[in-house]
This record gives C-alpha cells, sequence and structure tokens, in this order.
C-alpha cells in the first residue's frame, strides 16, 4: 500500500476517472463528479480498483455524500487513517 | 387492413466494411471479407461512433450496433429530430449469444482472482438485451424495447416483430435489427466440437464441397416506419417490409427437419402475409450456411413452398461473402436485401462452382444479377416493385422468413 497523502490519492483519483471515461479537459480537486458523469457505477468500479491499491473501500452508497473529486479524495484519506 | 411498414434507413457494419452500401458494392463485386477462416469487423474503429465513456461501458457487439443504428437513423434523418413521441418508438435487437466476450473476461478475472475482481459492469455489458437498451437511450426510445434470442433466426424475428408493433399500432417507428460479436475461444470451440464449421476455413453455400461455415461478427439495422407517417413527413422510402413468417420444427436442437418442412411454412406464411404468390418472388437471399445440412434442407423447402417458381428466381447467399453471424445474419442479410432491390441487382454466391444432386436451383453463381421484375406481380416492368424473401434459420428449429419489397 503506498503512503496515503491527499496529494497521492488525488493525482491516483484523478487519472483513474479518465480511464473510466471522463473526457474533460481538466480535472482537480474542485472539479464536480456530476460534470463529470460519475454514477454509481463509476464508484463502484472505482472503489474495487482503490480497494486493492490503498486498502480504502468506497461503496456506491457514498455517492449521495460526494459532490466534487476532492471529496472522493477527502473520504479514502480519512478511512486511509 | 394493416398498416404498410415502410423502410426509411438500413445500416451496417459487416467483416466487409461500415456501411449497407459497402456491403452491397463488394458483395456484388465478387470481394470476400473472411480472412484466415474467419470474418471479423477489421475496419470498425468503435470511437468513430461512441464516447470514451460509451466505449467502456458496451460490449462490442452493442458497439456494432450503435454503429449501425447510427447509419439507419442518419439515413432515415433523425440527427435533426425524431419522426414520432418517445413512446410510439420502439427497438428490437436480436442476438445470438450477446456479450459473451465480457463474460469470458470475467470468468477469467474471476478464476484468476476470486469474486472480488469481477467488474460491477459485467452484467450490463454482458446481457443479451443490451443493445436494445443502449441503442434506446441513445436514441430516447420510450416503447416497446427489448431483444430476442433464436440464435441465427434471432435478428429476422426481431425484424418482423418491429414490423408486427407497427402493424399491431403499438409503435409508429421501430429500430429492428441484430449484432452479434462472438469471435473468442469458446465460440470456435463450441462449433468446432460440434462440427460445424468449416476446417478448411471456406464458406461456398450450396457447393457440393462445402464443409461447414465460417464464424464472423457484425450487425445490422433498418428502421420501420408506419408508411403514413413516413410519408407525412416526407422521409426517404428504401424499401418497405411487406409480411413476415415464423415456424418452428420442433424436431432436434440443431438438425432441421429432413424435409425442410418447418422453414417451407415460414416461407409461405411470410408470403402469404404479404398477400403475395411465388410468382410475385424474383429474387431469394439464403440463409445458405455452407454446411451440409442447411444448404440441402433450404432447398428442398424452396422448392417445397415455391413450387416450379424456385427454379426460376436467383437465390444467393451473404454469408459467401461475410461468413455466418450469427444472431446478426438475419438483420445484415435482411439490410443486404433492401440494397439488392434499391440496386435491383443480385450480387452472387461466392465460390460456388460445383453442383450437387438435388441442389439444383439458380445460385448465381457467375457475378451478380440484373433484377428486372419478372411482370407475374408487384414487380412489373423496369420500375415496378421487386419482391424478395430473407430467409434465417437457428438451431433449436427456429425458422424466421422476412418478404422485402422495393419502394413502390
Amino acid at each position: 500500500v503506498p503512503t496515503i497523502t491527499t496529494e497521492v490519492v488525488q493525482e491516483r483519483v484523478i487519472e483513474l476517472l479518465r480511464t473510466l471515461g471522463s473526457e474533460a479537459d481538466e480535472i482537480d480537486g474542485s472539479t464536480e463528479l456530476q460534470t463529470l458523469e460519475v454514477d454509481s457505477l463509476d464508484l463502484v468500479e472505482l472503489g474495487q480498483i482503490v480497494e486493492e491499491e490503498f486498502d480504502v473501500e468506497l461503496k456506491s452508497e457514498d455517492l449521495s455524500e460526494l459532490r466534487t473529486v476532492g471529496d472522493v479524495v477527502r473520504l479514502m484519506v480519512d478511512r486511509a487513517s | 387492413m394493416k398498416r404498410r411498414v415502410a423502410i426509411t434507413g438500413v445500416g451496417a457494419v459487416t467483416p466487409l466494411g461500415v456501411g449497407a452500401s459497402t456491403l452491397h458494392t463488394r458483395w456484388a463485386a465478387g470481394e470476400c471479407g473472411i480472412r484466415d477462416g474467419e470474418a471479423g469487423c477489421v475496419d470498425f474503429e468503435p470511437s468513430d461512433f461512441l464516447s470514451k465513456k460509451q466505449i467502456r461501458r458496451t460490449d462490442r457487439f452493442t458497439q456494432l450496433a450503435m454503429a449501425a443504428a447510427a447509419e439507419a437513423t442518419d439515413a432515415a434523418g433523425w440527427s435533426e429530430a425524431l419522426p414520432c413521441e418517445p413512446d410510439r418508438m420502439g427497438c428490437v435487437i436480436g442476438t445470438g449469444v450477446g456479450g459473451i466476450r465480457t463474460m469470458q473476461g470475467a470468468y477469467k478475472l474471476m478464476y484468476g482472482g476470486g469474486r472480488g475482481k469481477v467488474s460491477p459492469l459485467t452484467v450490463p455489458l454482458m446481457m443479451p438485451n443490451a443493445a436494445s437498451a443502449v441503442v434506446a437511450m441513445r436514441y430516447g426510445l420510450q416503447g416497446h424495447v427489448y431483444g430476442i434470442v433464436s440464435a441465427c433466426a434471432a435478428s429476422a424475428h426481431a425484424i418482423g416483430t418491429g414490423a408486427r408493433m407497427i402493424q399491431a399500432g403499438d409503435a409508429d417507428a421501430v429500430l429492428a435489427g441484430g449484432s452479434e460479436s462472438a469471435l473468442i475461444d469458446l465460440t470456435f470451440a463450441g462449433f468446432s466440437a460440434m462440427e460445424a464449421l468449416s476446417p478448411t476455413g471456406t464458406s461456398r453455400p450450396f457447393d457440393a464441397r462445402r464443409d461447414g461455415f465460417v464464424l464472423g461478427e457484425g450487425a445490422g439495422v433498418v428502421l420501420l416506419e408506419a408508411e403514413s407517417t413516413a410519408r407525412e413527413r416526407g422521409a426517404p422510402i428504401i424499401g418497405e417490409m411487406l409480411g413476415y413468417g415464423a415456424s418452428c420444427d420442433a424436431h432436434h436442437l440443431t438438425a432441421p427437419e429432413p424435409d425442410g418442412g418447418g422453414g417451407a411454412r415460414a416461407i409461405a406464411r411470410a408470403l402469404d402475409d404479404a398477400g403475395l404468390g411465388p410468382e410475385a418472388v424474383d429474387y431469394v437471399n439464403a440463409h445458405g450456411t455452407s454446411t451440409l445440412l442447411n444448404d440441402r434442407i433450404e432447398t428442398a423447402a424452396l422448392k417445397n413452398a415455391l413450387g416450379a417458381r424456385a427454379w426460376e428466381i436467383p437465390v444467393s447467399s451473404t454469408k459467401s461473402a461475410i461468413g455466418h453471424l450469427l444472431g446478426a445474419a438475419g438483420a445484415t442479410e435482411a439490410v443486404a436485401t433492401v440494397e439488392a432491390l434499391l440496386e435491383r441487382l443480385a450480387p452472387p454466391t461466392l465460390g460456388y462452382e460445383e453442383a450437387e444432386e438435388g441442389l439444383d436451383l439458380d445460385y448465381v453463381p457467375d457475378g451478380p444479377r440484373p433484377l428486372e421484375g419478372n411482370g407475374n406481380g408487384n414487380g412489373d416492368g423496369a420500375s415496378g416493385q421487386l419482391v424478395a424473401l430473407s430467409n434465417s434459420f437457428g438451431f433449436g428449429g427456429h425458422n424466421a422468413v422476412l418478404c422485402l419489397g422495393s419502394a413502390r
């Protein structure tokens, strides 16, 4: 498991969002998930990958509390600590 | 009186390339899309039709259907506005096995690393109704939408069912067709084990030397519209769905009824549904798989249903040029038939050279044949309506026959 810092997690989450199909020009912490068309299926896929890499769980029901990319990163960092 | 069903657009992705007219032109020119014993759609690039996210969320069989649907709807002028209320539009896409490539991939992941390795997209990608669902989402079709599963007759059943929706008043427009992408080890192994595939990798329907079919992939979609609706909006009418006949052999899991009775009943029903007799038929697009049994029994079925007329009309097999597209065969062959009627030209059965006793119909062996209308029915004169049959027979004894007409 890599060192879990906000920077490391954010870089990886953004990379994964691109893999999942987001074609936005720029993605950063303030980018809203809605504009990236991230839905529950994406979050479960994302969760599957980060669980393996960072040993942190993400579930589709978390989506209701998440508005931005930064929210996803914060939740992961919180759960890791 | 039944509502007339117009065809206002067609689309196809086949081993001969992207596009319905590409299929007709290249097949009529004697070109074959089979390479090394299989027929893949090597010219198909999903990103030409779908966003990155759509590609990630679809199996290849759905991607092929999306491309064929895009061509059909573009041709019918849907890009500006839909022709009727969303609730009055349907979609029926047939398939043999749906997202079997996705399923095979998921199995590998699961057996390699446990259930937790299986992607949440596995089920929505592999489900056989995925193509219908995704095409419906793309165009906002909110009426009758589902898939049809009847092996190699699936997409002929889909087009027949789409026409029935319109005739019954359940829809005014239906995107109907089929899609298949099963060029994976499991499919090759399964068909090989039952000795259905050609060990020489050759598709030569009706020829005495035929030794099995060649596996192919692709998709075909036709846009069916109530003729009144199509005329009201000034849509280009390129053909007509005149009749539909279906039957089941109820005889054997894979072998057809020995005397071709099941196929003959479906042919007779399609003609009866169209209100036409055998003398009206100008062309037959055969199921013609290049297997020993099918081609013999299909020939018997044609003689049985059409009588003396069977010997007078050109009968050719699209599978000689693109192999067997399984659940997509009926639809791509319906598209090929619409194009043949539009161009008034029947493409040939490629590779046909040696006759077999009893297989004595006109299989169009030597290049394309002009269709001129026969003066016996709808097809009178150089500009009269031409009439064709497109046969599809599937494992399980499923028979579906479409009677198609050129635009009147």
